[in-house]
């Protein structure tokens, strides 16, 4: 759609089709006409990862500026909580970031056991650091596959949802879900690691690393890939500060901030790993920081499966936590006690808390108002997603045309989570 | 008393108006007539260096009175301490200033809350609904006396039936 009808007609430029044209149009196309556009993309289009409208103000193929449209997967979540008990709010976590449940999941509980001031057996926290990495590892995995997809690499699809695959296969023997797992339980997790999983997971990482190589040798020094990705959606660290980013398209910006390191959580602290850095803030920093962030996940998961202790699952308090699964299917009382804490919930203190955790795509925080009861008064989530897109303008400005698919997904936003 | 609450007392003993320490989190409460002096100091001086606004929302107490409250989270990456600032809004005057200019991500985070619930910031550069749609005219749908379902607005939406084709 052209803002100004009134233009003139197009020019031809005077080179076209002569034999020997000087490919320099600025020098021989003298009368080189700009048009100011006004482009719609969305609200459905392939790689908007959900359903978002863009309104991009273009002077030629340039971008001058770029309107989110925002809503379009609002399904209210966070009222929707205020009516539910806390563990009826579990799955519908696993509905905003889809793309990686079971952080969501780790997130939500952690806010939750923070308001109850309970203490996790040791083995459940090992249990649920290694499940979040795993996730980790799929959310990034996801994330390289689309975004080569995206600019127009397809094969690094192929190659990194074949890893991708393996790990939804081992979340499907731990829970029976591939998507929407809802396997953590405030005061602990749903099922155990069984001798299968540890195994499989063994063999997973045993290859893993030249995995992640192999994608590399794909992209890391692919002209194309570069000529996409370098100096494309460029920000500084104090604007992503003020911004708010977390996560990879923070740490791309070269600030420090991770909260697995910040404010330890789980068994972050009794591993080794490290936070990888960007230098420029530019998309392909951020690339660069998610293929290593895979490494270190796997780092950690080596770790964890080696320290593995013995011991329960889950904290051992029946005001809040279920009774064992086998008991629930053959003994009356378990089973009454299993129905109450599914209807009935728990009653947790009065207070309020913010918890923010380290998922994929940054800082997922949750803030709980609570009166006392089983439901919250107040659920806030605090998605990377949306805090995203608010820098979506600031990056997106001055860039062509052909880029805002890069610079949309080098955030690794996912509208879900976004819109809520 | 907290060394940010003190800090905070001393430079803004009119906006101060009470601090809570729960949980392990420090919350201070000022009026919300000095959220924007608060803010900058908070902000600018290097000792506390709040330099992330991690989250914006706002909670509602149709029973109270002010009956909005605004809740700031924030985050210091230099000294990796956290601060939850409130401040109260009342309905008749539901209005705050917006601290877009000290923190960028505010921009959305308070397009939300007005979205949501109808709290105005004043200086905001671009005030609009942001989840639900231009036109929605039901209310906000985050306030405690809007029912979980909505109030009909769905109803109206042109439906297929079933032998349309």
């Amino acid at each position: 759609m052209s803002m100004d009808e009134t233009q003139e007609e197009i020019i031809r430029p005077d080179h076209y089709g002569d034999d020997d044209f000087d490919t320099d149009l600025e020098r021989t196309a003298p009368k080189k006409r700009v048009e100011d556009l006004l482009l719609n993309m969305g609200p459905q289009h392939p790689s908007t990862h959900g359903v978002l409208r863009i309104v991009l103000e273009m002077e030629g193929e340039i971008i001058v500026k770029a309107t989110p449209y925002l809503g379009y997967l609002h399904r209210g979540v966070e009222k929707l909580s205020e009516n539910s008990t806390y563990s009826q709010i579990i799955p519908l976590t696993d509905r905003l970031d889809y793309t990686c449940s079971m952080t969501n999941n780790y997130a939500f509980v952690r806010a939750v056991e923070k308001l109850l001031q309970v203490e996790i057996p040791e083995r459940a926290e090992y249990v649920r650091t290694i499940v979040a990495e795993m996730q980790r590892l799929a959310g990034h995995l996801f994330w390289l596959g689309t975004q080569a997809l995206d600019i127009g690499a397809m094969t690094v699809f192929f190659y990194t949802f074949r890893e991708r695959e393996v790990l939804l296969d081992l979340f499907e023997v731990l829970c029976g879900a591939r998507l929407t797992m809802s396997y953590y339980r405030v005061g602990g997790v749903d099922r155990d690691l069984t001798k299968e999983i540890v195994d499989r997971l063994y063999k997973f990482l045993e290859t893993f690393p030249e995995n992640v190589d192999e994608y590399n040798t794909l992209l890391e020094t692919n002209r194309i890939w570069l000529g996409r990705t370098r100096d494309i959606a460029v920000i500084s660290a104090k604007d992503a500060v003020s911004f708010g980013l977390t996560g990879p398209a923070l740490r791309g910006s070269g600030v420090n901030y991770d909260i697995r390191k910040a404010e330890p959580y789980g068994v972050y602290d009794k591993v080794e790993w490290e936070v990888p850095l960007g230098k420029k803030g530019d998309t392909y920093d951020r690339y660069w920081i998610r293929v290593e962030e895979m490494r270190q996940s796997a780092k950690i998961i080596k770790q964890c499966l080696d320290q593995l202790p013995e011991g329960p699952i889950a904290v051992d308090l029946p005001t809040i936590t279920y009774p064992p699964r086998d008991k629930v299917t053959t003994d009356m009382e378990s089973l009454i006690h299993h129905f109450m804490i599914a209807t009935e919930g728990f009653d947790v203190p009065e207070g309020e808390i913010y918890c923010g955790t380290e998922v994929p795509k940054g800082e997922l925080g949750f803030y709980i108002v609570s009166q006392g009861g089983n439901k919250p008064y107040r659920l806030r989530i605090r998605p990377p997603s949306f805090i995203h897109m608010g820098a979506f303008e600031h990056m997106a400005r001055g860039y062509m045309v052909s880029d805002i698919i890069t610079i949309f997904g080098t955030y690794d936003v996912v509208m879900g989570e976004c819109d809520r | 008393m907290h060394d940010i609450a003190l800090k905070i007392k001393e430079a803004c003993p009119e906006g101060f108006i009470a601090e809570k320490q729960a949980f392990g989190e420090l919350t201070v409460i000022v009026d919300r007539a000095y959220v924007m002096e608060v803010c900058r100091f908070l902000l600018e001086e290097p000792s506390l260096d709040f330099d992330m606004l991690t989250d914006l929302c706002s909670v509602d107490f149709p029973n109270e009175a002010p009956r909005f409250e605004v809740v700031y989270q924030l985050y210091s990456l230099e000294w990796n301490h956290r601060l939850r600032i409130k401040a109260r809004v009342p309905e008749d005057d539901c209005r705050i200033d917006s601290v877009c200019a000290l923190w960028r991500s505010a921009n959305f985070m308070e397009r939300e809350v007005y979205d949501m619930m109808g709290i105005s910031f004043n200086n905001h550069p671009d005030l609009r609904r942001i989840l639900m749609t231009e036109d929605y005219d039901e209310g906000y749908p985050l306030r405690k006396d809007f029912p979980v379902e909505g109030r009909g607005w769905r109803d109206d939406f042109d439906r297929l039936s079933q032998d349309a084709g």
